[in-house]
């Protein structure tokens, strides 16, 4: 067991924190209002200053626009993002994260050139089609029917929940090209350009009062049949390697975020009082905010230990068994975070902005935020329900629950 | 970085579990109950195997190897419940004569603080009459004790492979080491503890599975239940939490340069801590009726736990340190 960094792993990140040092300053602060438009231009324009650098797509191949190292120089890269401070993917999340990956996987080289280097430039945002207002957990019952035509699909149908559709140029998207088959063999995989005629995007105000998802209405949309990625019908396999992805390693740059997250909580504890102490002097806040970091510590071990499984693996694609568990610890972890940021902030948290005491902003919006938006962490991506019953019958072996016919 | 156990380090554990599955059967340890708690001659075979000379330098009379490798071997005797002051006798290879080959048995306890209003607790010693040195860690630094000269009742113990006795009045003892070196042997006593309770807890959860995969109710493996499965679950992510975070603190302990070693132990036995509490709790629970016998092994392990719990000051004070560490 070994966790230091190589030095070629130490020069990078040196080299990476310089360059991080400037640019933070000249990109600013990303807007977090709802002016999507604006939100998509920040990101572009943040994501095209790493793309010039050579800070886009680290472990992706250089032929596609990437970096060419490896994952391990991938966690130096977000352990540094979160150390200066400097934006997030953003509305890249998909794209980079797992359609890009699941392209590199299981798409042609056609799609590959076509779309990978793009994605790192930031000049193409996606969005994910996958679930539907009856197909969410149970996402293989879905619905939305892609009909051959020639060399064409046509889409019809309605997708939900698709976060950034509204500043998409693609959509990763599964459909039914085969009602009749069994429903996991009926699927496929489609690269729908977000452009086309006959789609429709609608955003939805979520709990955080914010329209970050959508849902998305499909009449009769013509796809060329070249877009599919993997064979027609095979949509599933395809679909758990993006799940792997998405899982797996889209959400290693915030799990290292909440250690700087619990740092300044901490930090705001000593400067906010409630019930006539400050927060930190409350035994309980203490040492929640004890036992949150050790967890916060053990969630960042556990990444590690995953990325030097995928490493030795070979193939690349992380291994879902292992991924769950990350997924589980880390939307758990979130709100316990959010819930103790509130009882820090006590009546503070009636305002959802940050106030000013003495002339200092604290910034307890940052917990507000954490306190409403963690629990949508237990939901996406699957729910925390799903992954552990695949944690039960894979991991452990056990057996499926008998399946239920209405009649 | 390769966070992976590497070839030699899956050998060990090989070697550690074969021995475990030979020498430390349940059915064995439950012949051990009411005894000291120490087979001489088990000892002897876990000191040639290395267990208390792990992690002490060649030079010293030790193997050489790491606390990571140290953590591997306890983490397996958590998973067999293993008893004996395993800990202690590892911390004390190569400070006493005989400690490292398992000739001489070290056992050890953190001086009970002073009343501030009301009576002094007693210590609570373990395994007194197994011991052949009592090593007492205060903050001023490590005692010698000699055990035999210690009076006080031997009450019954809550786990029976960990017997006690209660100790009114402490003596000082003969200094052996300083308040630097009692600061080492709580981290890497913390580090120790947390893989021994990474291994009650991996045990809890695999005893747990194997019930819940053979009991049938309703004409159906209990274990197919969603409200099982995923209490079987939640133990799986502690277990795994905790093993990251317990190899992470060993490995920093070993490579100073990577973090801050003292952050990561007590980290390291918050998380344990909480896993092999949860997880006998849990045990207990998906083994019904059962899990509340004598007769099902799941209590030796969490009482083994419990006990385990009260070590370093317990997992609050730990606590207390990561919260300082954060505003330090
Ligand atoms: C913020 C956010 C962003 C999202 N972004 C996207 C996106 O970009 N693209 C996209 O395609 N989707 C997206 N999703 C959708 C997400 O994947 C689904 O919400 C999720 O899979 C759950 O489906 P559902 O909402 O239909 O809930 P349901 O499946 O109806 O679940 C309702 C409840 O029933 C439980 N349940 C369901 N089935 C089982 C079972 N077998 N065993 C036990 N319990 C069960 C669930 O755990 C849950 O508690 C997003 C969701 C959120 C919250």
């Amino acid at each position: 067991m070994d966790l230091r960094y190589s030095e070629n792993d130490e020069a990078f990140r040196s080299e990476l924190r310089a360059w991080l040092h400037t640019a933070t300053k000249e990109i600013g602060i990303r807007p977090t209002n709802e002016d999507w438009a604006e939100r998509r231009a920040y990101d572009q324009r943040w994501q095209k200053m790493l793309f010039d650098a050579g800070y886009a797509g680290i472990n992706w191949p250089v032929e596609y626009g990437g970096r060419g190292a490896t994952l391990t120089e991938q966690l130096v890269y977000y352990e540094e993002i979160a150390r200066s401070g400097a934006p997030d993917v953003g509305i890249g999340f998909v794209g980079q994260l797992h359609a890009g990956p699941t392209i590199m996987m299981m798409g042609n080289e056609a799609q590959r050139r076509a779309h990978l280097p793009g994605i790192l430039a930031g000049t193409e945002v996606w969005c994910q089609g996958f679930s539907e207002p009856g197909a969410g957990s149970d996402l293989a019952s879905l619905q939305c029917k892609a009909v051959r035509d020639g060399d064409e699909y046509v889409i019809t149908g309605q997708k939900i929940w698709t976060s950034f559709a509204q500043v998409a140029d693609f959509c990763e998207m599964l459909v039914r090209t085969d009602p009749e088959a069994p429903k996991h063999k009926g699927i496929t995989w489609l690269i729908v350009p977000m452009d086309l005629p006959g789609i429709e995007v609608r955003p939805l105000r979520n709990m955080s009062d914010t329209t970050e998802f959508s849902e998305v209405f499909f009449d009769e949309v013509r796809v060329p049949v070249s877009n599919r990625v993997g064979d027609e019908n095979a949509g599933w396999r395809v679909a758990m390697t993006t799940l792997s992805f998405e899982r797996g390693t889209a959400f290693m740059a915030d799990q290292i975020l909440i250690g700087r997250l619990v740092q300044d909580m901490a930090a705001l504890s000593r400067r906010i009082t409630t019930g006539g102490h400050r927060s930190w002097d409350d035994v309980e806040i203490r040492r929640e905010l004890g036992h949150l970091a050790a967890e916060v510590d053990a969630l960042d071990a556990l990444t590690k230990r995953n990325v030097s499984a995928i490493a030795r693996a070979g193939d690349g694609i992380p291994d879902m068994n292992l991924a769950v568990v990350v997924k589980l610890a880390y939307s758990e972890l979130r709100q316990r975070l959010g819930r103790l940021g509130m009882n820090i902030i006590g009546r503070a948290g009636l305002v959802y902005d940050d106030i000013e005491v003495d002339g200092h902003d604290l910034a307890t919006r940052a917990l507000l935020y954490e306190r409403l938006h963690s629990l949508a962490l237990s939901i996406a991506a699957g729910t925390s329900q799903v992954q552990k019953n695949i944690i039960a019958e894979r991991v452990m072996g056990l057996p499926k629950e008998p399946t239920w016919t209405s009649n | 970085m390769d966070f992976q156990l590497n070839a030699d380090q899956l050998d060990l554990v090989d070697a550690v579990q074969a021995f475990c599955i030979d020498q430390l059967p349940m059915s064995r340890l439950r012949t051990m109950e009411g005894g000291p708690g120490v087979d001489r001659d088990t000892w002897a075979q876990m000191g040639d195997m290395g267990w208390f000379a792990l992690s002490l330098a060649p030079d010293d009379g030790g193997v050489g190897l790491g606390l990571a490798d140290a953590a591997l071997v306890f983490e397996q005797a958590g998973r067999f419940c293993a008893p004996g002051p395993i800990m202690w006798s590892h911390l004390a290879a190569g400070l006493i004569d005989g400690a490292a080959q398992g000739a001489v048995v070290v056992g050890g306890v953190e001086r009970p603080a002073a009343a501030i209003d009301g009576a002094t607790m007693p210590a609570v010693i373990e395994y007194p009459d197994a011991c052949d040195v009592l090593i007492v860690v205060d903050d001023d630094g490590l005692w010698r004790i000699d055990p035999a000269t210690l009076s006080g009742r031997t009450p019954r113990p809550t786990d029976p492979l960990t017997p006690v006795k209660l100790v009114a009045d402490l003596p000082q003892g003969d200094q052996i080491a300083g308040a630097e070196v009692a600061a080492t042997w709580k981290l890497r006593g913390r580090i120790l503890t947390a893989a021994l309770m990474v291994g009650l807890a991996d045990r809890l959860e695999w005893l747990s599975v194997g019930y819940a995969a053979e009991r049938f109710q309703f004409n159906r493996p209990i274990g197919s239940f969603q409200s099982i499965k995923h209490l079987l679950a939640d133990m799986h992510v502690r277990t795994e939490m905790a093993r990251a975070q317990t190899y992470a603190a060993a490995v920093t302990w070993d490579q100073p340069d990577i973090g801050d070693a003292a952050r990561a132990a007590a980290a390291a036995l918050v998380v344990a801590s909480g896993a092999v509490e949860k997880n006998g709790d849990m045990a207990v629970q998906v083994h019904g009726g059962m899990g509340y016998t004598w007769e099902v092994d799941v209590h030796f392990f969490l009482k083994r736990g419990l006990v385990a719990r009260t070590w370093w000051s317990g997992t609050e004070a730990a606590a207390e340190d990561v919260a300082a560490s954060l505003v330090s």
